[in-house]
């Protein structure tokens, strides 16, 4: 059984909501990515989300925009990103997701990307320019080494959430409105009918993302799905604190706030 | 040509996030039954004719052919369009669509700006609410585009992000739709893009190699041996050649910015120096590292400055059925005087690049042969950017 499953099976039978944390790999540094991922993990990110730096992000909003942009101007390259993985995996058990752009993997290889990911210790990858329909090869290849390929379906999916989710492997990543990542401060007034709609099918964990900011909005969201997913927000503090000496601390402090707020 | 939906061999495909995914499905349906549509059809043609002044000359260019001495050149006068050149072909096709689909609100990326004022002009005269999203590098080297969207009523977002370019112009024209998909319609520019983008463009440009196969069979009673065409994203190279694919005596050029050289690290020559990829929606061939990342183009042309082309060139590429080649910024300058001083035409600096390759085509063709030029668009836009790269040499 992946790891993914295994987290939220438990979370799910201890009627718990999951809390997944992003953050971009590299930003500001490598080595501060890899302390930034043990820090979350100990202040009760049940998963965490690692985002490859990519030239042109277009779901993302301006902060992780940003974000990818100082870390690649850092040269950081997928495998500098590979060997941190590599290092956290001999400290935490912790499920790890890559967040990653098509191109990157193509050029890879996307057999190569999978295989390597799975030697590391990835557990899964939410690549956000990969519909459905052109999922069907990385699928196939990834049900071989067992890495999850999280399905997003959006509030414009409508009549595709039934096949989506029929075919989905780990979670549903449920993107809470129109529009790209990024902090929002209220969510659309369609968002409670496609919530009911993605919860009618399949037992899949469902977990909501895009525009999650606050341990508010938190509290205000959790009980639609099974998790939320915060991106941006960390991210954005991040960066505030860019080379500041308790960037840890602060980040450690969001995170065990955004904690008390999903239980 | 389209094999698998919306693929040119292995090429095109629909690489976006799941929210645009229903968006692309509607707008195919919603195109397929416009093209089906005579009345459809016949309005186009109606503005196509009566607003855009279609159709345009195919001009033979006696005094440019002699003095290369070689075949004849004829020039496709795309250049004599309202706005001046031939992206208003498409943007009255997916204007009008946009209203047939009952979208209030339009959008475009530009780099040049010609095609964000082709974008403007239309919305103007159809009454739409119209937002261009333009690179700032983009927004302080074409000061005057800028002005007449402005003018045309349209709203101008200089994008700050990447290399403040057309590449960024694009995706933060892509992020606009994601957000506001359902009022929103998205005039994309060439032949790029997820499908339907890439079929439905080339289907509204292919009236220039329509018309140009009458003229050249009026004109001279038979097809031409070469039709050259400049390539950014493709779209007026397509539709010169799209009618002539299946001609097999009829060879297919197109020509990429090679900007300072593809031996160095700046040119916009994509089919010639890069691999496959994805962006923008489309699989096609783009300029980038090892990890996917993607190099930063660069053309004297802003037309032609874009790091991939549409994926139906680059299926012509590897199938053979049409050649690529480039031109370095200082050829492409030159052939601009050129064509300036002996026909009295000043192109645009994208159909200068086509006009040099010509210049060299012709050298090795007997007087017989006959060479077709798509002259896409007119060089007033680019009067400024040549009189400070070589103002000096005209004046002597
Ligand atoms: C006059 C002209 N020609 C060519 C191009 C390049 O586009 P495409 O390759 O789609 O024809 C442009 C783009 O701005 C243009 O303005």
């Amino acid at each position: 059984m992946s790891r993914i499953k295994q987290t939220l099976d438990a979370l799910k039978k201890e009627r718990k909501k999951a809390l997944i944390t992003y953050l971009t790999a590299g930003h500001p540094d490598i080595e501060a990515t890899e302390a930034l991922v043990i820090e979350m993990v100990k202040k009760g990110a049940d998963i965490v989300e690692i985002g490859i730096p990519y030239s042109d992000p277009v779901a993302d909003g301006p902060v992780i925009q940003k974000a990818a942009q100082k870390a690649l101007d850092n040269h950081i390259k997928i495998k500098d990103i590979m060997y941190m993985v590599e290092r956290l995996r001999q400290k935490t058990n912790t499920p790890l997701l890559y967040l990653v752009y098509f191109n990157c993997i193509f050029q890879y290889g996307m057999e190569k990307f999978i295989n390597h990911c799975k030697r590391v210790g990835i557990d899964g990858l939410i690549i956000p320019d990969l519909p459905y329909e052109e999922s069907q090869e990385i699928r196939r290849i990834s049900a071989k080494y067992d890495v999850d390929i999280i399905s997003l379906v959006s509030p414009t999916s409508e009549e595709r959430i039934k096949r989506i989710i029929s075919d989905s492997t780990g979670f549903i990543y449920c993107v809470s409105s129109t529009g790209v990542t990024g902090m929002r401060k209220k969510f659309e007034a369609d968002f409670e009918t496609f919530m009911q709609n993605v919860n009618e099918y399949g037992d899949i964990p469902k977990i909501i993302g895009f525009g999650i900011s606050s341990p508010e909005q938190v509290k205000e969201i959790k009980d639609y799905a099974d998790g939320v997913i915060v991106g941006s927000a960390i991210v954005k503090m991040i960066d505030e604190h860019y080379l500041a000496s308790d960037r840890l601390e602060k980040v450690g402090a969001f995170v065990t706030s955004l904690k008390e707020a999903v239980k | 040509m389209t094999s698998k939906k919306g693929r040119f061999g292995i090429f095109g495909g629909q690489y976006v996030s799941e929210t645009l995914m229903n968006a692309l499905i509607d707008l195919e349906n919603a195109y397929n039954k416009c093209m089906q549509d005579i009345s459809f059809q016949e309005e186009l043609r109606y503005y196509l004719e009566n607003y855009a002044g279609r159709q345009t000359p195919l001009y033979y260019a006696k005094r440019l052919s002699e003095y290369v001495g070689g075949g004849k050149i004829y020039l496709k006068r795309e250049d004599l369009n309202h706005t001046g050149a031939h992206k208003i072909n498409n943007v009255l096709g997916q204007i009008l669509l946009a209203k047939k689909m009952g979208k209030t609100r339009i959008i475009a990326e530009t780099g040049a700006g010609q095609h964000g004022v082709a974008t403007a002009t239309a919305a103007a005269m159809f009454g739409l609410k119209c937002e261009v999203y333009m690179g700032a590098e983009d927004v302080e080297r074409q000061a005057l585009n800028v002005f007449r969207m402005k003018l045309l009523g349209a709203k101008v977002h200089p994008v700050n992000s990447g290399t403040s370019t057309l590449k960024d112009a694009t995706n933060e024209a892509i992020r606009d739709w994601t957000q506001n998909v359902k009022n929103t319609f998205y005039v994309i520019g060439s032949v790029v893009g997820p499908h339907p983008y890439p079929t439905m463009v080339r289907d509204f440009q292919r009236i220039i190699g329509d018309e140009t196969k009458k003229q050249i069979m009026a004109q001279e009673n038979r097809l031409p041996d070469y039709i050259i065409a400049c390539v950014g994203g493709g779209s007026n190279a397509i539709g010169i050649f799209y009618p002539f694919i299946k001609d097999k005596t009829v060879k297919l050029i197109g020509v990429e910015a090679a900007g300072r050289g593809v031996d160095t690290a700046q040119h916009a020559a994509t089919l010639t120096k890069g691999t496959h990829g994805v962006l923008h929606g489309m699989m096609s061939y783009f300029l980038q590292d090892e990890d996917g990342q993607i190099n930063p183009p660069y053309s004297i042309s802003a037309g032609l400055d874009y790091p991939g082309i549409g994926p139906e060139h680059a299926f012509l590429h590897e199938s053979g059925s049409a050649q690529y080649v480039a031109v370095t910024d200082q050829e492409a300058l030159y052939a601009f005087s050129q064509l300036s001083q002996l026909e009295g035409i000043i192109p645009a600096l994208e159909s200068a690049h086509a006009i040099a390759y010509a210049l060299k085509k012709a050298k090795q063709t007997r007087e017989d042969e006959i060479i077709v030029v798509n002259l896409s668009g007119r060089g007033d836009k680019d009067v400024h950017t040549v009189l400070r790269e070589m103002g000096d040499e005209i004046d002597e």
